[in-house]
């Protein structure tokens, strides 16, 4: 699945990285707990969420994801947007819920990124 | 010993929106020196999760940054308050963030176990009234 097939399966508007919608979405997440992302994901993926902070796009920076869903229809600010193009991310907007994006693109093909659990925590 | 790199970075209490600023520096400087994208992408992922909590629950600090044959060090030293129980503050989910870092997406108590999990020497010293100092090292190879 590339991240073009991404927009039409999600009805979503594209942000930003118009240029680069032709690239591969392998894996994806979902969350609004920027603090669980730093600390399970390990991997290029696409995250999921429903906040609009600063804070997502750093976090993206920092674990060189590709790209962001925001969904419920969430517009981040112009600025957070420009940085997140600066870092050469795909951003899009979906009317679906978090729920309903995740449905829409396991039922397309896309799987869970494979999380790290960390030495501390019992696998449930 | 002589450094491939040295630098500085004031963190203020509470300022959420500069916050990562300085991590972000990091990534970049270490990328234009060379350093693999495996350990760059620990490296990050620590300094942002300690830069954060020298913002949710330091009264102010700094992070330094300094690359030698040994690897990359991450230093942060704050003002205070310090850390009553640092056994407690180590366990996963363990949190005291306020409301305002946990709406921005934080707070769920994993920062400290995970930069732990990312650098390969962790180092946390706190006196109550005084400050904590952690020091993160990451091996180059």
């Amino acid at each position: 699945m590339t991240f073009a097939d991404m927009v039409k399966i999600l009805h979503a508007r594209v942000l930003c990285g118009e240029d680069r919608l032709d690239r591969p979405a392998r894996t994806a997440c979902c969350s609004d707990l920027m603090s669980d992302v730093l600390a399970f994901v390990n991997e290029k993926t696409v995250l999921i969420t429903g906040l609009t902070n600063p804070h997502v796009v750093r976090t993206a920076d920092m674990l060189d994801l590709k790209c962001l869903v925001f969904a419920r229809g969430k517009v981040p600010n112009d600025e957070i947007l420009e940085t997140a193009d600066e870092q050469g991310l795909v951003v899009m907007t979906t009317p679906e819920t978090a729920f309903t994006t995740c449905g829409l693109l396991y039922e397309a093909g896309l799987r869970g990124v494979p999380i790290e659990w960390p030495k501390e925590v019992e696998e449930p | 010993m002589s450094a491939f790199l040295h630098a500085e970075y004031p963190v203020a209490a509470g300022d959420y929106t500069r916050a990562g600023e300085a991590s972000a520096d990091i990534k970049r400087r270490l990328k234009q020196l060379g350093v693999s994208s495996n350990v760059l992408r620990r490296v990050a992922v620590a300094s942002y999760e300690v830069e954060l909590n020298l913002v949710i629950h330091s009264m102010g600090g700094k992070l330094d940054l300094d690359v030698d044959q040994n690897g990359v060090w991450l230093i942060s030293q704050d003002v205070g308050p310090g850390i009553p129980d640092i056994s407690l503050a180590m366990r996963e989910g363990w949190s005291t963030a306020n409301e305002e870092a946990r709406s921005l997406g934080f707070g769920a108590g994993m920062g400290l176990p995970n930069m732990k999990r990312n650098a390969d020497d962790f180092e946390i010293e706190s006196e109550l009234g005084k400050g904590t100092r952690i020091s993160m090292r990451f091996a180059l190879a």
